[in-house]
């Protein structure tokens, strides 16, 4: 299915946020949101995906 | 003195981690200011993870984060982007900003009081960009924040503090909060000038990192912080408008 994963569509065969960080290769030290809602890390084997949702996967970056 | 969420720093220079030359000279600009606080952002992250390797030269600062919301428009945006700073950077600790202006990086005050309510009462330890408003301040200090961050200047323009009047009221109005003078400070003198007002710590970025020698000028930010400090603390004259012989006049011989 196709997801927007930070912005840009991808095809990806995971079917919960756990396993979507898994396929495309993320450590583990990152923040994400679906739909605009904050996903802990808690909870994200229980976040099932579909077709079209829009995943954030943020990282520490330089700021003032 | 004050502290910032029972938390007392070594120095009063809070320094950003953005625009650097090079990860070296960040480090370098740290380890030669002896800043106490990195502030720090959250950005999509690419699969090669170049937000780790980042981490990494932060956390061996050994110095409080201070994760930020900039580029934050909303309260929503704003607190979605404070539950993922908490949990990435395992702190409660929030700069909080919501910026209303695109021009001038302005914070939406009214966005912010009502973010600001939000994540107090969700147990975050706020530090809000704001503006040296006084009706500003009381309500972020009435929704719970315990430290404020009026600007020096808009952010990034290195104007130093544009309205010493209003830093000088908001400061006198709340003697018991902590203060930092936050954004717009350019020259070692403006952050003397904002401790000399008797602020508790100044936050800058731009500053360093866009120096010709950002090492050096992070030092003279340091040194320049902490004189102004301890000559707050130690109670300057007051001015006064006619001459005053500071050598005694009694027996000066008559030469004339």
């Amino acid at each position: 299915m196709n997801l927007q994963v930070n912005g840009k569509t991808q095809e990806v065969s995971a079917q919960n946020l756990e396993l979507l960080l898994a396929e495309l290769g993320y450590s583990d030290r990152v923040a994400t949101a679906v739909n605009e809602a904050f996903i802990p890390k808690a909870s994200r084997a229980d976040t099932p995906l579909k077709a079209g949702d829009r995943v954030e996967i943020l990282a520490p970056m330089q700021g003032g | 003195m004050r502290d910032f969420y029972g938390i007392s720093l070594n120095t009063p220079l809070m320094l950003g981690t953005a625009q650097y030359p090079s990860p070296a000279i960040l480090a370098d600009a740290f380890k030669a200011s002896k800043a106490s606080v990195a502030t720090v952002s959250l950005r999509r992250e690419g699969a090669g993870g170049g937000g780790q390797a980042f981490w990494d030269i932060v956390r061996d600062l050994g110095v409080h984060v201070l994760p930020n919301t900039a580029g934050c428009h909303t309260v929503k945006e704003a607190v979605t982007t404070a539950h993922m700073a908490r949990e990435l950077f395992d702190t409660r600790w929030i700069k909080l900003e919501v910026i209303g202006d695109t021009d001038t990086l302005q914070p939406d005050v009214f966005a912010l009081v009502e973010a600001a309510r939000i994540l107090c009462d969700e147990e975050f330890q706020v530090f809000p960009y704001c503006t040296e408003d006084l009706i500003v301040a009381e309500r972020l200090l009435g929704a719970g924040c315990e430290v404020l961050m009026p600007w020096g200047a808009p952010i990034g323009t290195g104007l130093g503090l544009s309205n010493p009047y209003g830093l000088r009221t908001i400061r006198a109005r709340f003697p018991e909060v902590a203060m930092v003078v936050d954004a717009g400070i350019g020259l070692p003198s403006h952050a003397a000038a904002a401790m000399e007002m008797g602020f508790d710590a100044v936050l800058l970025n731009t500053a360093v990192a866009k120096a010709g020698d950002p090492v050096g000028m992070a030092k003279a930010m340091a040194l320049a912080a902490t004189a102004g400090a301890e000559g707050k603390a130690a109670d300057p004259m007051p001015p006064r408008d006619m001459a005053e012989p500071s050598t005694p006049v009694i027996g000066q011989a008559f030469l004339s």
